[in-house]
């Protein structure tokens, strides 16, 4: 193998596996230390700046970050990152002085079509450019479906207004207006339009009785907002929600707090394979909600326009030749179950009935205005979209992410740039050496498991939909979790012309991740390792040739990043470099210095 | 010098022995010699050749001496015997312990300093009466304790890191051994653990006095240009006589030489030791080959390393003592006083 690149922003920027993973890659480690050195403020101030709403995302975000932890591959668990998040949000201080003021306008004006992260995020990163940003929704306050779906027994209102309101504070004027033409909104002469609308369509189920018993079957999206608005606020006894999503989620556990007793979600698929967070289905079943698997709805049963049940049929996962999972009938008896309600979250799609199609956006043969990926522009200049409304239904934080790159694209756009030309990442690499062996971060491991965040008792939180279900941590469980984080971002950093081959690194490490050997191709030298290293999805480290023709090769796979690599090391030939890796938003360091 | 412990964290995959062990079983805690030391280098051979033989680290005692390689046992086997005796006295002690209990293993770890000087006469006398052991010497000719003085094993000319050198000819602790009898002698390098690791698991094997002289580079006093115990200098003038491969019972051979350069010797108790040899002409049962090798090798002004002699049918001191063969420390009163009686005839047969 050839020398790895660490000079390569993405070498080191992988071995941070939660950032990595994380569609807005915020600096993970680093916002968990600020946690535990008590600075919950600059921990909040990091993930504000990399994805907008901390608060929000600390107690709804659907955590790409954790599957990735390295602690989830060297102990179970991984480190409780977006709970740890929402510490940072809970304890942090008046941050109002830390954030950018509004900026010397600049004479363009912006328009951000609905009012979810995704427009709320261009509007953050361009109001304090200059850019005077007018952001629309149908609703009267902003937040998208941030307010209107998400339950407020899992994210209070205040926590929406707080961070929706840091926004709106930069200068960004927010209008309660229904966009029906987009030809006129951009008839209105907006330097920029960028579409930020969500998937805001429910998917229905055309089976038979669905409109004799319309009054008792409810689109699961539809229903939250409604909840969310005060409109509804009572649900029949037994309800069955249909659905294996998040949304499935939200809707079961609002029903039991809107007077839904027997409570039920039925899925066409199998447990395993359910849409929804582990934690999301974890948090349902602990509210009493059965997750009942493998039926299909087959027909609403109904009397006298009201209706009585649903009827299921019942199915099985086989595989074809090809390996593809198909779901057919067992040939046993449908499944009746008897109910007041039907809440139907069986997906969400795309709708855009307010885009003419005659202004020249090129649409895609699902009906999706085709979007490119990287600049987020449409077939139209000037016209950008994100969030739910480029790619589908996704989540929080990719919308966030994809704000962050229309903002740029806007930004560049507007100075005569090529939006196609794309800012790098800015990039820190220093060494963490403060004496013989310390480090400037807590480099023992904590063999504490992971913390799991208390509850409000049930009884009382299901009285209640807008009482809090999670508490969140207090301080000492968010610093003992805290704690558990492994420092990914503390590189293990290794130069070949210093190493004397003493094998003190390889004695030392807990892990076996360090071999000293000859050269051969990657894939078996993975074989001949100190540790075999069969996970090919992490990187080997490979240094130069050493005095004795071999080279050093580090499995970057289950490293603990406890430096002692580098306390043993007799010449500093390791070292303990933190890597910090921050995304460059819309602004002067987005462009070009030509 | 670290002062966390050790994460508990182990690989997802590590590997176990037939005892169900993994290699960080056979860790002790974490050591507070200077980083880069070669005798920890060497307490990880041990760790590695322990693991693979599957030893059970109760039945294993290991002794030492004063010094800094006699402060390494508490680095390794942590769930076994250790007496960390007075200066250079570790042979008797290990003699003693050995007479009082046969079965255990015993691992003798000391230094130069704890052999070649201070220790030298309980040195000799142990390996001469044949002790079952594994005895290593972790050189690094330099008195590292007390800042870097040239030790008895140091090379004449060899110099200090302040750029003196030595006037004193070198006590050559492989051709001690030779001398006074061991049955198992070898050199090896703390930075080849490729080859010390097999040595260490045919002495463990080997059923007598088993001696390793093993160089180990001090990185704090004599890790420089000049010295003759430098990481630099020792893989510069490495001369092995051989490598080898130790195979337990009948595991298979992987290994691949060229024809005519492996040998194989077995052992009494079934496992092989594959030596691959680099040297041609030289042969390992052949004492006073082994000795004119050294020399000549030494001559050239390089390091003998490798298997340097090997009696595969030793005698040990039980034998040598006609000892009965359950330990003497499990031999009880009934064993050991055959009462009044058998007195009387005694004293019948002496009126």
């Amino acid at each position: 193998m050839k020398p790895t690149e660490i000079t390569d922003p993405a070498y080191f920027h992988k071995v941070v596996d939660c950032q990595w993973a994380c569609p807005a890659h915020t600096p993970v480690p680093e916002y968990i230390r600020l946690i535990a050195a008590g600075r919950y403020s600059d921990a909040y101030m990091i993930n504000w700046k990399s994805n907008v709403f901390p608060g929000i995302l600390g107690r709804t975000c659907d955590r790409p970050c954790e599957p990735a932890c390295r602690r989830g591959r060297v102990e179970e668990e991984p480190v409780a990152i977006c709970r740890l998040k929402r510490v940072a949000a809970d304890y942090k201080s008046d941050v109002r002085g830390l954030m950018p003021q509004p900026g010397k306008k600049n004479g363009k004006r912006i328009a951000c079509i609905g009012a979810g992260p995704a427009s709320l995020t261009v509007a953050r990163d361009l109001a304090p450019l200059g850019y005077e940003v007018t952001v629309f929704d149908q609703d009267p306050k902003a937040g998208g479906f941030m307010r209107t779906q998400i339950p407020k027994f899992r994210l209070p209102e205040t926590v929406i207004d707080e961070e929706v309101g840091y926004v709106l504070d930069l200068g960004v004027t927010f209008r309660h207006k229904r966009i029906d033409s987009l030809k006129a909104i951009l008839d209105e002469g907006y330097d920029a339009v960028f579409v930020g609308t969500g998937a805001p369509r429910g998917r229905d189920l055309d089976v038979p009785g669905r409109q004799e018993a319309a009054a008792n079957i409810h689109i699961g999206i539809d229903w939250l907002s409604s909840v969310s608005f005060g409109h509804i606020d009572k649900i029949g006894k037994r309800v069955v929600v249909l659905g294996g999503g998040n949304t499935a989620m939200d809707c079961c556990r609002s029903s039991r707090r809107l007077g839904g007793e027997e409570v039920k979600v039925v899925v066409r698929s199998g447990f395993e394979e359910m849409k929804a967070s582990p934690w999301e289905k974890e948090d349902a079943m602990h509210e009493g909600i059965p997750i009942m698997n493998y039926l299909v709805p087959k027909a609403f049963n109904h009397a006298d326009g009201r209706l009585t049940g649903v009827v299921f049929e019942k199915v099985k996962a086989v595989r074809d030749a090809k390996g593809r999972r198909d779901l057919v009938a067992t040939g046993e008896p449908d499944v009746v179950i008897a109910c007041d309600d039907v809440l139907m979250a069986v997906g969400q799609e795309n709708a855009f009935p307010w885009i003419e199609k005659d202004i020249g956006i090129a649409f895609d043969h699902w009906g999706m205005p085709v979007v490119d990926p990287v600049t987020y522009q449409s077939t139209v200049k000037g016209l950008f979209f994100g969030g739910d409304a480029a790619f589908g239904p996704k989540n929080i934080i990719t919308a966030v992410a994809h704000g962050h790159e229309a903002a740029v694209s806007i930004d560049k756009m507007l100075r005569d740039e090529d939006i196609e030309q794309r800012p790098s990442p800015l990039t820190n690499l220093v060494s963490q050496k403060m004496g013989i062996h310390e480090w400037s971060y807590d480099n023992a491991v904590a063999n504490d498991l992971r913390y799991k965040v208390p509850l409000k008792d049930a009884e009382i939180a299901l009285k209640d939909i807008r009482t809090e279900v999670e508490l969140g941590f207090d301080l000492k469980l968010g610093f003992a979790e805290a704690q558990r984080c492994l420092n990914c971002d503390a590189q293990t950093v290794f130069t070949d012309k210093l190493c004397i081959e003493c094998d003190a690194c390889v004695d030392i490490c807990p892990m076996d991740c360090i071999t000293f050997t000859t050269n051969g191709e990657e894939g078996e030298l993975r074989h001949r390792l100190n540790a075999p290293a069969p996970n090919t999805s992490q990187d080997l480290y490979v240094s130069g040739p050493l005095k004795t023709h071999r080279v050093m090769v580090k499995d970057e796979d289950v490293c603990l990043h406890c430096g002692l690599c580098a306390e043993r090391c007799p010449t500093g030939a390791w070292d303990m470099q933190k890597f910090y890796l921050e995304m460059t938003h819309a602004g002067p360091s987005c462009r070009s210095r030509a | 010098m670290t002062y966390l412990p050790k994460p508990k964290f182990h690989h997802p995959d590590i590997e176990t022995n037939s005892l169900g062990f993994s290699h960080r079983d056979y860790e002790g805690p974490i050591s507070t010699l200077c980083a880069g030391c070669g005798h920890d280098s060497i307490s990880g051979a041990i760790i590695k050749a322990c693991f693979e033989l599957a030893i059970e680290p109760h039945r294993v005692a290991k002794l030492s001496g004063i010094g800094c390689s006699s402060k390494t046992p508490t680095y390794f086997l942590g769930q076994s015997h250790g007496f960390n005796t007075v200066h250079g006295r570790m042979p008797s002690v290990l003699t003693g312990a050995n007479m009082a209990n046969r079965e255990l293993l015993y691992l003798g770890v000391s230094g130069d300093g704890d052999s070649a000087s201070i220790g030298f006469g309980q040195f000799a006398h142990a390996i001469r009466r044949g002790v079952n052991m594994v005895y290593i010497v972790e050189n690094n000719g330099v008195y590292g304790l007390t800042k870097g003085q040239f030790s008895a094993t140091s090379d004449k000319g060899s110099k200090s890191k302040k750029g003196v050198a030595n006037t004193d000819s070198p006590i050559d602790l492989v051709a001690m051994a030779l001398q006074l009898g061991a049955t198992f002698v070898a050199r090896s390098f703390s930075g080849d653990k490729g080859q010390l690791v097999p040595l260490i698991k045919a002495a463990i094997e080997h059923k007598g006095a088993a001696f390793i002289d093993c160089i180990s580079p001090c990185v704090a006093f004599n890790n420089h240009d000049g010295s003759t115990k430098s990481f630099d200098y020792v893989r510069a003038h490495n001369a092995a006589l051989n490598t080898l491969d130790f195979i337990t019972g009948q595991a298979p051979i992987t290994a691949d030489y060229a024809p005519g350069t492996v040998e194989e010797v077995k052992l009494h108790d079934g496992s092989t030791i594959k030596l691959h040899k680099l040297a041609a002409d030289h042969d390992v049962r052949d004492r006073g080959a082994a000795i004119n090798a050294l020399h000549r090798v030494q001559s050239r002004g390089e390091i003998a390393t490798g298997l340097i002699f090997l009696d595969d049918e030793p005698d040990d001191l039980h034998a040598n003592l006609n000892t009965v063969l359950r330990p003497l420390n499990r031999l009880n009163d009934a064993d050991l006083v055959p009462g009044s009686a058998a007195l009387d005839k005694i004293n019948a047969g002496l009126r």
